[in-house]
């Protein structure tokens, strides 16, 4: 099609070679799983990169966001089924493979919906246009006395049809236009309204195909031995015990390829896991460990966090004087908050399969959330061109963002690329756990003034630590690090506090770093928010009255007042009992919450959480509340479980029973409430996790007058 | 290795497999029934739950010499899209799954709960489900459908699966 390239342009996606898909679903009840090896849309018709009709009326849609639990899987063909007019039920859902012609494929930053709402519904409204044309052409009649409907043309005055498969041929050779007409929000019949998301029936079955689950012929299975100390030297490896085991073929020295950094590894390779993992309990390997023991500490780290809050940051922002007007204030606040190092731990840990073939290509099928992302990396790491790989992406058993750091896979491809064959690499819990990514330990150095008539007049957030951008992208250090200001900036936050400025000093350290849900809000939405309350008790003030006597912004104010009414805000409490609120603006949506806890013994118990969010326009109101829901249960995990600590080099939590999460019996009631803003839409799997430590922190000053600065704090030993 | 047979979703399998291989392994990679999942193999987290002759356990800490002439049900074996098991049919009612990973071994423990107590308390569900991770936090719809299940009029075999 020549003028495809156009299309493309128009929609900001660039344009590269042929359809291919993987579905980890079938649709419907048929069977779960279209076979991986082989390439079930290649002789279908492309009407656009997302839309592949076949002439038999069979409708697939590119989804280009992989799915880790968030829902994209739905979200993303329901921007396109709702302009093409079809149902989802009428339609195969695959995902796609990294090529460009895509666009960004990415699931990160809670980016699905917001980035693709408008060029996703284009490709959708463009092919229903070009559909609805062949048809009339070939009824001669106008176009204007056609609609569509259900996957049909209709011919409103005969009452004839047309199924989108007879007229695809046709519709794929017409040009495609420029400037589709989008239907209006009132019209629409699948975006903003409940559905049952189509993959849950496989994923409770058993039938639903995760990375883990993924097999193909002639592959081996490989277990790592990472280094204790992450990123010690293999000086010798005796392997001579975990040879004599039955199935294991081979034991090799090979590498952790990271973004900082490369770390020497060892791999066991054998024909099945189990056998793989006996041999790695034999296996004696001996690290030089160098001086890690002494730099690789966390209390090392946090040491020098302190030393920086001790100091002047880089100036990323300043709106009137700060210092003039908090040394001038009435009352000076001055606080350091802490967050510490967390592990993702998705359930599924990581795991890939690689298959370097003799011709130079390769093909992996992984757990990955950006099969673009991916597939720069591969080509980099392989020095191969893109179009020599080819990439399966298989369903995440949640991911959190540890899944857009590839180094499981590479690690794979190192060892295909040594044995030969397809190589199944998957990660222990114990891997998962004391390897990292992490998210980062944090610090911030908090000011604020009140002056005499209890006006909260001056206030400085300084954020410390260890920068993503840095580690993970070779950004500068001397600059302050925009996606942690940017963030906390008083254009996002909407605080009119006359005197607000925002500093950073960036601190490095070799514990390897990654975003983790909310990514830097999950830190600094707990300083922010912390912080606000003390400010709001030195004058005096009801924390939430406090907050919006300085918010102008309608849809901020809108959310906490809703926040007001649904948590029942400002009743009489029975004594022991306390509520804190917090807000707090991330990936384009505003998200408040109130927590309520109650004494009990020497600590307190969460008893409710209320969740308000207005995340502009959403597409299924269930997935919005089920997000936010796994955003409560997250963000009191992190709150209140141990972090990631590294003792003498080495990570001191291993597994679940060290590194524990929160489990049913600590869950308290939740309600979720959410604001139809129609604004642009906001992210959904992210926004509602930063406001729920600093309002459980809150709630525990109300109830006990303890104030936590500090994370994680045990509920259970307060007193 | 030795010649084990495994009696699995009512059927025999003869595996020449290492006896000491946790059962787990043995389901996933030799039988290959990918449904039951790892999640920490060491009894941590409860993915990897499976019945054995009608009771949940852990199946990443059992060797499969332990379970010989024993029942072990999966999850593939309690109901399929086609023909739901009630537990199953009140987590899509609920739309508990977010990633889905952890769910089958949640619902391997609700659906030995159920036939149990058929009506439990809040504090039944707490305790029979405590020992089961979910990393997306889907907690409450998994005890709002336990209470689905139970109120669902399904005759009362049903809740025993893998008969
Ligand atoms: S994998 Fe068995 S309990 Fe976690
Ligand atoms: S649904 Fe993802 S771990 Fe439970």
């Amino acid at each position: 099609m020549s003028n495809r390239r156009t299309f493309l342009k128009t929609l900001g996606l660039s344009s590269a070679s042929f359809v291919l898909g993987v579905s980890s679903f079938a649709k419907g009840n048929a069977a779960a799983v279209v076979n991986m090896s082989t390439d079930p849309l290649s002789l279908a018709l492309e009407i656009n990169p997302f839309i592949v009709i076949q002439p038999t009326g069979q409708i697939t849609l590119i989804n280009p966001r992989p799915d880790m639990g968030q829902g994209s899987t739905q979200a993303v063909p329901s921007l396109l089924a709702e302009e093409l007019e079809v149902s989802l039920d009428q339609v195969t859902i695959a995902q796609s493979d990294g090529k460009g012609k895509y666009g960004n494929q990415t699931s990160g930053g809670s980016s699905s919906v917001r980035a693709l709402w408008t060029p996703i519904r284009q490709a959708g409204a463009a092919a229903k246009e070009m559909l609805i044309k062949a048809a009339a052409q070939r009824w001669s009649v106008p176009e204007s006395e056609c609609y569509a409907e259900k996957a049909k043309v209709i011919h409103r005055p005969s009452g004839k049809s047309l199924t989108y498969g007879e007229v695809a041929d046709d519709a794929s050779k017409l040009e495609i236009p420029k400037n589709p007409k989008l239907k209006e929000s009132k019209d629409f019949k699948i975006i903003g309204k409940y559905a049952p998301r189509l993959d849950v029936p496989a994923r409770v079955t058993g039938k639903a195909v995760y990375g883990i689950d993924v097999e193909v012929p002639g592959m081996v299975y490989a277990v790592m031995l990472h280094s204790p100390m992450i990123h010690g030297k293999v000086v010798s490896i005796d392997d001579a015990e975990a040879l004599k085991i039955k199935g294991v073929q081979k034991v090799l020295k090979c590498e952790r390829p990271m973004p900082h950094r490369t770390s020497e590894a060892v791999a066991i390779i054998a024909d099945n896991y189990w056998a793989a993992l006996s041999a790695k309990k034999v296996v004696k390997v001996q690290w030089d460990n160098g001086t890690l023991g002494q730099t690789l500490t966390t209390a090392a780290y946090f040491k020098k966090c302190a030393e920086a809050a001790t100091k002047e940051g880089l100036k990323a922002e300043e709106e009137g004087d700060f210092a003039a007007t908090f040394g001038a204030a009435a009352k000076k606040l001055e606080a350091v908050y802490e967050t510490p190092f967390l592990a993702h731990a998705p359930m599924e840990p990581e795991n890939a399969i690689a298959h370097i073939k003799d011709d130079g290509t390769a093909e992996v099928w992984a757990p990955i959330q950006g099969p673009d992302w991916a597939l720069r990396d591969l080509a980099g790491y392989l020095k191969i061109k893109p179009e020599q790989i080819k990439i399966n992406v298989a369903l995440l058993g949640g991911a959190f963002g540890r899944k857009a750091y590839h180094d499981f896979l590479l690690e794979a491809c190192f060892l295909s690329k040594d044995v030969k064959k397809p190589v199944k690499l998957v990660w222990t819990r114990e891997d998962d756990i004391t390897q990292g990514p992490y998210r980062p330990g944090m610090m911030a150095r908090m000011q604020g003034g009140v002056d005499a008539k209890g006006n909260i007049v001056a206030y400085h957030h300084h954020p410390i630590g260890e920068s993503i951008q840095f580690q993970v992208f070779k950004a500068p250090s001397n600059k302050p690090d925009d996606w942690v200001c940017g963030e906390l900036s008083q254009k996002e936050q909407k605080y009119n506090i006359p005197a607000f400025k925002i500093s950073y000093t960036h601190v490095p350290t070799e514990i390897p770093i990654v975003w983790w849900r909310s990514v830097y809000a999950s830190n600094f939405g707990f300083s922010q928010e912390g912080f606000f309350d003390e400010l709001a008790h030195a004058a005096n003030k009801d924390p939430l009255k406090a907050r919006l006597e300085l918010m102008s912004d309608a849809r901020f104010k809108k959310v906490l007042e809703t926040l007001a009414e649904k948590a029942n805000w400002g009743e009489k409490l029975p004594a022991g009992q306390g509520k804190g609120i917090a807000i707090f603006k991330s990936f384009g949506s505003i998200s408040a919450c109130c927590v309520t806890v109650a004494k009990q013994g020497t600590g307190v118990k969460i008893e409710k959480v209320v969740s308000v969010i207005d995340c502009g326009h959403y597409v299924n109101p269930d997935n919005v509340k089920a997000q936010t829901e796994g955003n409560i249960v997250m963000g009191i995990t992190a709150a209140v479980k141990k972090g990631i600590t590294f003792t003498n080099g080495q990570s001191d939590h291993t597994n679940f029973h060290q590194y524990q999460v929160m489990r049913m019996n600590e869950m308290p009631k939740v309600e979720i409430h959410i604001v139809e803003s129609g604004a642009e839409p906001g992210g959904v799997g992210e926004p509602g996790l930063p406001p729920i430590a600093p309002a459980l922190a809150n709630a525990v000053f109300a109830a006990t007058g303890k104030r936590i600065r500090r994370l994680p704090f045990d509920l259970n030993t307060l007193a | 290795m030795a010649a084990i047979t495994l009696d699995i979703n009512g059927k025999k399998h003869d595996l020449d497999i290492d006896p000491k291989m946790p059962l787990l392994w043995a389901i996933r990679d030799v039988v290959g029934l990918k449904g039951t999942k790892f999640g920490c193999g060491m009894a941590q987290c409860g993915a990897c739950t499976v019945h054995m002759n009608g009771h949940p356990t852990r199946s990443c800490v059992l060797p499969v010499q332990s379970v010989v002439g024993s029942k072990i049900t999966t999850i593939e074996g309690i109901g399929t899209e086609e023909k739901l098991h009630p537990v199953q049919q009140a987590w899509i009612d609920e739309q508990v799954p977010q990633c889905g990973y952890c769910q089958s071994g949640q619902i391997m423990a609700a659906a030995a709960l159920l036939k149990d107590k058929p009506t439990p308390t809040d504090a039944d569900i707490t305790s029979a489900m405590q020992g089961h991770i979910c990393r997306c936090g889907t907690y409450d719809r998994i005890r709002k459908a336990i209470h689905t299940a139970a109120k669902s009029k399904s005759p009362k075999g049903e809740m025993s699966g893998g008969k």
